[in-house]
């Protein structure tokens, strides 16, 4: 039999396999559960507009934000209501998918 | 005038057109460590065989000033030749004419050969070398690569169909080769993207360059879109030449038959596995010990390494390989190995190649990325790819076979024609550990020593089902075999196959995941 080097260990149905493990599963990203009071950009873009401020109530359908993105302005609503808590992006800023946009209370 | 002032005329014609974007452009084409389009062809085929069509062709685009522009052959070069013999037709774009792009008669010359090595059945290599389409002649370049892919669909499974990556790519463009049976591509030369670099810096603010974008590493290790990856040119041909020999010239007729012979006896069969089936090993040894000449030519060789495929020969007959292998990722099934399993079998249906399946297999993978990833749907298609597929099936169950694994790995359910178990397999409906988990649980939970009593249940479970006389007794496997008798085993089923007919009921065609 032969030898291998870097081998690891995977877990399935309880049993124990000496293997060697793949970059793709090491590198995956553990699973979190979306926060509800974070509004992220779904898209990567520019912030164009900022439609609320800090403090301020919104309720459900209320647009707080204008996203420019694929050559589209996006308007961003809000779906429930609740008090603006923290705005950390501002007008001009480009942004990454899956940034903070607001934080709601 | 007469004839032979005429034949000169024609031989000056052909040395001007033959230079194609002349001096300068060749030497900036060598600069980056690239042949030209007619170096190519000539390097891949037979020598003297190559017949070329279509070299007087031009463009006749009016807008922008290219009226004033001659391009020779109008970018692409078109023909047919042999590859050790066997037909094939090819087109290869010229990087030195106007970059290679795409425009009206371009695509027209490219249409004109697929046309051709469709009506003549023959296999169809496509050199890809362009800077996408040619922007000067707007719609009339959209149009003729919709006329392309429009081809490579209609001609998919009927010939075999090749992609050749030796330049850009991009845009549109990626479309033809990913309609295509295989994809090859060379590290450094090979590009292949959607939007390049520039378009996602200026939308996204993301920087990368073009090779860590879609260069040849990234389509052979991570987006499965290239099927052999080469150091060099003249590599990459040698893997063309190779696996020209193993397929058919169409769908209606079988591969050519080799002289067989036999594989190496240093391989010793017997040697190789492990008898633990948490141990693991290189299944590729195995192939190579029941193969013709321990010749085993590899497909998708850094792509979800956790499934092997590849072509061999058996007793001379071109056969496909599926085997799960233990050394990577313990074998499991997931979505990439599940995909790329099933695009093999799919092809092997297609053109009459008998399918050999090797498998040790622990299950599918656990994890919320290949839930979320679709595990279900891209597991589904080997569970489709499998049943679908009417060529002699023959599977060697060599160790452990759970659960969803089992099913989905070629087994008698799904139809396979011969499935033989070496005598450590282990056909069961899940690991020792997993079951004795669920089957003994009051019993461990309410011991004073659960560990003790765990493992004790993992014995009787291990004796009682861990093992290959359960299946073989309802017949889902036909035979216990020796490790040492699998050739003879697959040579004989191999041979017995050879007019295999069934009949499946009259569609269309079927809905596979996709």
């Amino acid at each position: 039999m032969k030898e291998y080097e870097n081998l690891g260990v995977l877990n399935i149905d309880a049993s124990l396999y000496k293997t060697k493990i793949s970059k793709k599963f090491e590198s995956r990203k553990p699973y979190k559960a979306a926060d509800k009071r974070l509004i992220l950009s779904y898209i990567p873009g520019t912030v164009l507009d900022i439609l609320v401020r800090e403090g301020q109530e919104v309720k459900n359908g209320d647009e707080l934000m204008i996203l420019d993105a694929m050559k589209m302005q996006n308007k961003l609503k809000s779906v429930t209501n609740g008090r603006i808590k923290k705005i950390p992006v501002k007008k001009g800023d480009r942004v990454a998918k899956g940034t903070v946009l607001l934080e709601l209370e | 005038m007469p004839l032979n002032k005429k034949i000169r005329e024609l031989q000056e014609k052909r040395e001007k057109v033959l230079l194609g974007g002349g001096e300068q452009a060749i030497e900036k084409q060598k600069a980056l460590g690239k042949r030209t389009a007619r170096e190519r062809i000539m390097a891949l085929l037979d020598e003297d065989s190559f017949t070329e069509y279509d070299l007087f062709v031009e463009h006749d685009a009016r807008d922008f000033d290219m009226d004033k522009k001659s391009l020779p052959s109008d970018g692409v070069i078109i023909g047919s030749g042999t590859i050790y013999g066997a037909p094939v037709a090819i087109f290869a774009q010229d990087f030195t004419v106007a970059g290679g792009s795409l425009g009206l008669m371009h695509s027209r010359k490219i249409t004109k050969i697929m046309d051709h090595a469709l009506k003549m059945k023959m296999p169809l290599i496509g050199i890809n070398d362009s800077g996408g389409a040619r922007i000067q002649e707007g719609v009339n370049s959209l149009a003729g690569y919709g006329e392309i892919f429009f081809r490579n669909t209609i001609s998919s499974g009927v010939i075999p169909q090749l992609s050749v990556i030796l330049g850009p790519c991009a845009g549109g463009a990626v479309y033809s080769p990913a309609l295509t049976d295989f994809v090859f591509v060379v590290d450094n030369i090979s590009k292949m993207f959607i939007t390049g670099p520039e378009v996602i810096k200026t939308v996204l603010g993301e920087e990368i360059s073009m090779e860590d974008l879609g260069g040849a590493r990234v389509h052979s290790e991570i987006t499965g879109n290239a099927h052999f990856f080469a150091a060099s040119e003249e590599e990459c041909f040698d893997q063309i030449k190779k696996l020209i020999t193993f397929i058919p010239w169409n769908n209606q007729h079988k591969a050519r038959m080799f002289e067989p012979g036999e594989p190496n006896p240093e391989l010793n069969i017997e040697k190789i596995v492990p008898d633990d089936p948490t141990m693991p090993y290189d299944v590729k040894d195995v192939i190579r010990a029941v193969v013709d000449n321990s010749d085993f030519f590899e497909i998708m060789e850094h792509y979800a390494k956790n499934i092997v495929i590849g072509f061999g020969r058996m007793g001379g007959r071109t056969t496909g390989f599926v085997a799960n292998q233990p050394l990577e990722m313990a074998g499991v099934l997931d979505v990439d190995s599940a995909d790329k399993a099933a695009r093999f079998i799919r092809y092997c249906d297609a053109f009459n190649i008998p399918i050999i399946t090797f498998v040790d297999v622990p299950g599918y993978l656990p994890g919320v990325d290949q839930e979320h990833a679709g595990v279900i749907r891209h597991g589904a298609k080997l569970l489709y790819a499998y049943s679908e597929a009417t060529v002699p099936k023959i599977t060697v169950i060599i160790r452990k076979a759970y659960g969803g694994g089992y099913i989905a790995m070629s087994s008698r359910h799904l139809r396979a024609d011969f499935v033989f178990a070496w005598p450590a397999a282990e056909i069961a409906v899940m690991g020792p550990e997993g079951a004795a988990n669920i089957i003994f649980r009051k019993e461990i939970m309410s011991s004073e020593d659960p560990d003790f009593m765990r493992k004790q249940k993992v014995e009787e479970y291990k004796a009682k089902f861990a093992n290959p006389y359960v299946a073989a007794s309802r017949g889902y496997v036909d035979a216990v075999i020796e490790p040492a008798e699998t050739r003879r085993f697959l040579l004989h089923s191999i041979s017995v196959s050879e007019n295999k007919e069934i009949q499946t009921p009259h569609k269309k065609h079927g809905i596979p995941p996709v």
